[in-house]
C-alpha cells in the first residue's frame, strides 16, 4: 500500500474518496465531508480534481486518532449520485471477503 | 512437549503490559501511527483490509491442548471464530480489535504463546519438521536446537534491527518436511564420522521477488559450534545487507552477489573470531534444554492391533488411512494429519470449535500434543494405532478427515486480496474451486501426490514458486491474472518451478489445471510415475502446449 506521504504528485483520473481504517478496531471507514469518518461509503466526500484531493487526504492524515493509512481510492458515481468502489480490492474492502464463508463449516 | 523456565514467563509477561500501555497511549493520541507502527509490528500486529491482524508463533509448530484451547478462546472471544494456520508455524486472527488486542495477549500469555517477533526486521519464528521427535528416520529431535536458537535469537539485540526479516528453519529427517532449502538459514542436523552432531548450514534461500535455493556454505558444523557459526553468518549480513533497498535486503541478494565462496570466506573469517568465545555450547546447556522436552510414556503395543484389521474392511477409513497416517518411531503408534483443506473450505482456516474439539482429541488419543505443519495443516504425534478407527471417526464428525492429505486439493494459499492489504489478486477462491473441481477423492488418489501452492502478490507467502503448480496473482490493467509455473518442489530436491506462458484470467485458473492434470495423466508412462516424475522426464512443453492449445 502506498503511504500517503508518498502521495504527493497526487492525481486522480476520476471521482474519488479518501478512506483507511479506523484506529480502535480496524474497520473500513470514508471520510466524511463533515470532517469525520463513517463506515457507510454512501457518505463519504467526493473529490474530482487533485487539489480537492490532496486537501482531504491532508485533512484525513491529520486525524490520526480517528482513522489509520489514509489513501485516495477511486470510485463510480452513478447518475442518481450512488457511490459505488471504483475497483476490486475497495469493492473487497467494503461488501467483505468473497470467499462464501468465513471459515470451514 | 517444552516447559519454558522462568525467564521466558517473565518476559512474556512484561511485553503484554508495556503493549497493554502503548495501545492506550496510542488510542489517547499520545502515540501516533508512525510511531505505533514498530510497535505493533514487534508484537505481531499487522494492517489487513478490513482490520488488524494478529500473528502469534508456535515454536517449532508444536502446542500443548491448553495452548490450542487458549488460541480457539481467543478466535472465539476476540475475532470472529476461526484462526488461520499459515506455512510458518503461525496462526492468524483476522479480525482482532486494537483495543482489545492487550487482553488477548494476556490470554495466551497465561499459556506461554507470545507474538514477538512474528513480524519486523528481526528473528523470526524458528521453524521445524511437525514430525519432529516421533519420525521413524529422525537423527535427533531437531526442536532441542530450534529452541536453544530460539532462545539464543529472541530480543538479542544484534539481530533486532537487521537489514530485512530474517528466518530459520531446521529439519533432522532425510525427507525435509520443514522447507529449509527456502528459508535465510536452512539447518539440517546429522552426524559425523565420530557419530558427534552437528550441521549441514545451508544459506541464502527465499521466494518473493527474486527467489532463490538455498546454498550450502559449510558441510559439517558441530553442534557446539552452531551459535557462533549463525552468529558469524548474521554479522556478515548485517555488515553486508542492502538497507537502502527493501528488494535487495534479504540475505538471499547478498549471497548471490558476492557469490557462496566469497560469502563463505567471509562468515568463516568472522566465525574464527567468535568460535571460542561464550558462544560455544556447554553440553550441560544442551542437556538443560533436552530435559525440558518431555516424551509420553508409550505403552508397549502390537504393530497391527485388531482395531486397525477390522477397521481396514471399511474403504472410507482406508482412503483417510493411507494418505493421514504416518510410521512412527515407536511400534504401534502413528503420526496423524488432520487436513485442514475441506472440500471448498479455505485452506488452513480453523474454527475455535474445531481448534477445541481438537484438543480434548489430543487429550484422549495424543498424549495432549498437536502439530502444526508448513503446509498449513495440524497433526496428532503420539496416536496409538489401535484408536485410529475412532480418531477417525471423531475427526469426520468435525469435518477434519478430508481423505486429501499431499494429494492436489491439500492446497497451500495464501489470504490473497480477501484480506491482504499487498495482494494483487485473490488466492483463496481459487483454491476453494480446485478443492470442488477434485473433490472426488477416487480422482485425486489416481493422479497421486501433488502439491498446488497460490500466492496473491509476488511476495510469495503462499510459496508459489515451489509448488508443483505454482499459481501467482498478479494485476493486469485493473483484473486478476494469473501466471501459472510448473516443476517447482519445497522438499530436500528443491527447485523453483518454470512458467508455462502468458497469465490467464480468473476464471480459467481452474480449467488450466484440469487441462494440465489430464495432460499429466495421459503422458504417464505408469500410475506410480508421479506429476513431477512426468514433468522430469519430459519437461514443461507438453503441458504448455496441451494449455494454450486452445487458448
Ligand atoms: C496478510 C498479511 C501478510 C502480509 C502483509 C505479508 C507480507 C509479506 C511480505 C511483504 C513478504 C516478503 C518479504 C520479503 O521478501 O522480504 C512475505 C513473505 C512471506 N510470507 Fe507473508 N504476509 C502475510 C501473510 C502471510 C501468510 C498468511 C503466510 C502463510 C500462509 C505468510 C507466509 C510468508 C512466507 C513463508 C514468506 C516468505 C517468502 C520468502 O521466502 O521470501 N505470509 N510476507
Ligand atoms: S503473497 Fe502477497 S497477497 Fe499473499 S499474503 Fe503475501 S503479501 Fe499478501
Amino acid at each position: 500500500m502506498t503511504s500517503p506521504l508518498e502521495q504527493k504528485k497526487i492525481k486522480i483520473a476520476g471521482p474519488s474518496i479518501v478512506t483507511a481504517n479506523r484506529t480502535w478496531d480496524g474497520i473500513v471507514v470514508y471520510r466524511t465531508a463533515a470532517k469525520s469518518w463513517s463506515a457507510d461509503l454512501s457518505e463519504a466526500a467526493i473529490v474530482r480534481n487533485s487539489d480537492e484531493a490532496k486537501a482531504l487526504l491532508a485533512e484525513s492524515v491529520a486525524d490520526d486518532v480517528g482513522a489509520i493509512g489514509p489513501y485516495i481510492a477511486p470510485v463510480q458515481v452513478g447518475a442518481d449520485g450512488k457511490i459505488e468502489p471504483g475497483n476490486l480490492r475497495e469493492q473487497i474492502r467494503r461488501t467483505g471477503v468473497t470467499i462464501g464463508q468465513s471459515a470451514q463449516a | 512437549m517444552y516447559a519454558y523456565d522462568e525467564i521466558d514467563r517473565t518476559l512474556v509477561n512484561e511485553r503484554v503490559s508495556e503493549f497493554r500501555d502503548q495501545v492506550k497511549r496510542r488510542l489517547s493520541g499520545e502515540l501516533t501511527e508512525d510511531e505505533f507502527k514498530i510497535l505493533r509490528l514487534q508484537n505481531g500486529v499487522y494492517l489487513q483490509l478490513h482490520a488488524y491482524m494478529f500473528r502469534v508463533a508456535i515454536p517449532y509448530g508444536t502446542l500443548a491442548t491448553n495452548q490450542l484451547r487458549a488460541l480457539a478462546h481467543v478466535a472465539r472471544k476476540y475475532d470472529r471464530g476461526y484462526g488461520h494456520f499459515t506455512t510458518r508455524q503461525n496462526i492468524q486472527f483476522n479480525w482482532i480489535k486494537l483495543a482489545e488486542l492487550p487482553d488477548a495477549l494476556e490470554d495466551l500469555a497465561k499459556v506461554g504463546i507470545h507474538a514477538m517477533q512474528t513480524s519486523g526486521n528481526n528473528m523470526r519464528n524458528v521453524t521445524s519438521d511437525q514430525w519432529a521427535g516421533v519420525a521413524p528416520s529422525e537423527i535427533e529431535d531437531p526442536r532441542i536446537w530450534s529452541e536453544l536458537i530460539r532462545q539464543h535469537t529472541t530480543l538479542h539485540p544484534e539481530f533486532s534491527f537487521l537489514p530485512r526479516k530474517f528466518k530459520i528453519a531446521i529439519t533432522a529427517s532425510d525427507h525435509d518436511r520443514a522447507a529449509i532449502k527456502i528459508h535465510d538459514i536452512g539447518l539440517r542436523l546429522i552426524k559425523n564420522e565420530k557419530g558427534e552432531t552437528g550441521f549441514e548450514v545451508l544459506v541464502g534461500g527465499g521466494l518473493g521477488r527474486t527467489p532463490f535455493i538455498a546454498k550450502t556454505i559449510k558441510h559439517f558444523v558441530h553442534g557446539r559450534d552452531i551459535l557462533s557459526y549463525i552468529e558469524a553468518i548474521l554479522r556478515v549480513y548485517n555488515q553486508y545487507g542492502r538497507r537502502d533497498n527493501i528488494y535487495k535486503a534479504r540475505i538471499k541478494i547478498l549471497v548471490h552477489e558476492l557469490g557462496i565462496e566469497k560469502f563463505s570466506r567471509e562468515v568463516e573469517d568472522e566465525w574464527q573470531h567468535i568460535r571460542n568465545s561464550s558462544l560455544q555450547i556447554d553440553d550441560e546447556v544442551i542437556e538443560d534444554i533436552r530435559s525440558r522436552f518431555t516424551y509420553p510414556a508409550y505403552e508397549k503395543l502390537p504393530h497391527m492391533p485388531d482395531e486397525l484389521r477390522q477397521a481396514a474392511a471399511d474403504p472410507d477409513f482406508e482412503a483417510w488411512r493411507k494418505n493421514s497416517v504416518a510410521p512412527h518411531k515407536v511400534q504401534g503408534y502413528s503420526i496423524v494429519t488432520i487436513s485442514l483443506k475441506p472440500t471448498g473450505g479455505p485452506p488452513g482456516d480453523a474454527t475455535a470449535e474445531q481448534m477445541d474439539a481438537l484438543a480434548d482429541l489430543a487429550d484422549k488419543y495424543s498424549f495432549g500434543e498437536i502439530r502444526v505443519g508448513h503446509e498449513q495443516n495440524l497433526a496428532l504425534p503420539h496416536v496409538a494405532k489401535r484408536d485410529l478407527p475412532a480418531l477417525w471417526k471423531a475427526l469426520d464428525k468435525l469435518g477434519l478427515a478430508t481423505p486429501n492429505v499431499n494429494l492436489i486439493t491439500d492446497i497451500i494459499a495464501c489470504p490473497g486480496l480477501d484480506y491482504c492489504s499487498l495482494a494483487n489478486a485473490r488466492s483463496i477462491p481459487i483454491a476453494q474451486e480446485l478443492t470442488r473441481r477434485f473433490a472426488n477423492h477416487e480422482l485425486a488418489n489416481l493422479i497421486g501426490r501433488l502439491h498446488i501452492n497460490i500466492s496473491g502478490c509476488i511476495n510469495a507467502c503462499g510459496h508459489h514458486h515451489v509448488g508443483h503448480i505454482g499459481i501467482l496473482g498478479v494485476e493486469k490493467n485493473g483484473e486478476e491474472v494469473y501466471q501459472i509455473t510448473i516443476g517447482g518442489r519445497a522438499d530436500e530436491n528443491a527447485a523453483l518451478g518454470t512458467l508455462i506462458g502468458p497469465g490467464v484470467k480468473f476464471d480459467e485458473v481452474a480449467d488450466v489445471v484440469e487441462d494440465i492434470v489430464e495432460a499429466y495423466l495421459a503422458l504417464r508412462e505408469r500410475p506410480e510415475e508421479l506429476f513431477m516424475d512426468t514433468v522430469k522426464r519430459l519437461g514443461v512443453e507438453p503441458f504448455k502446449e496441451r494449455v494454450y492449445a486452445t487458448r
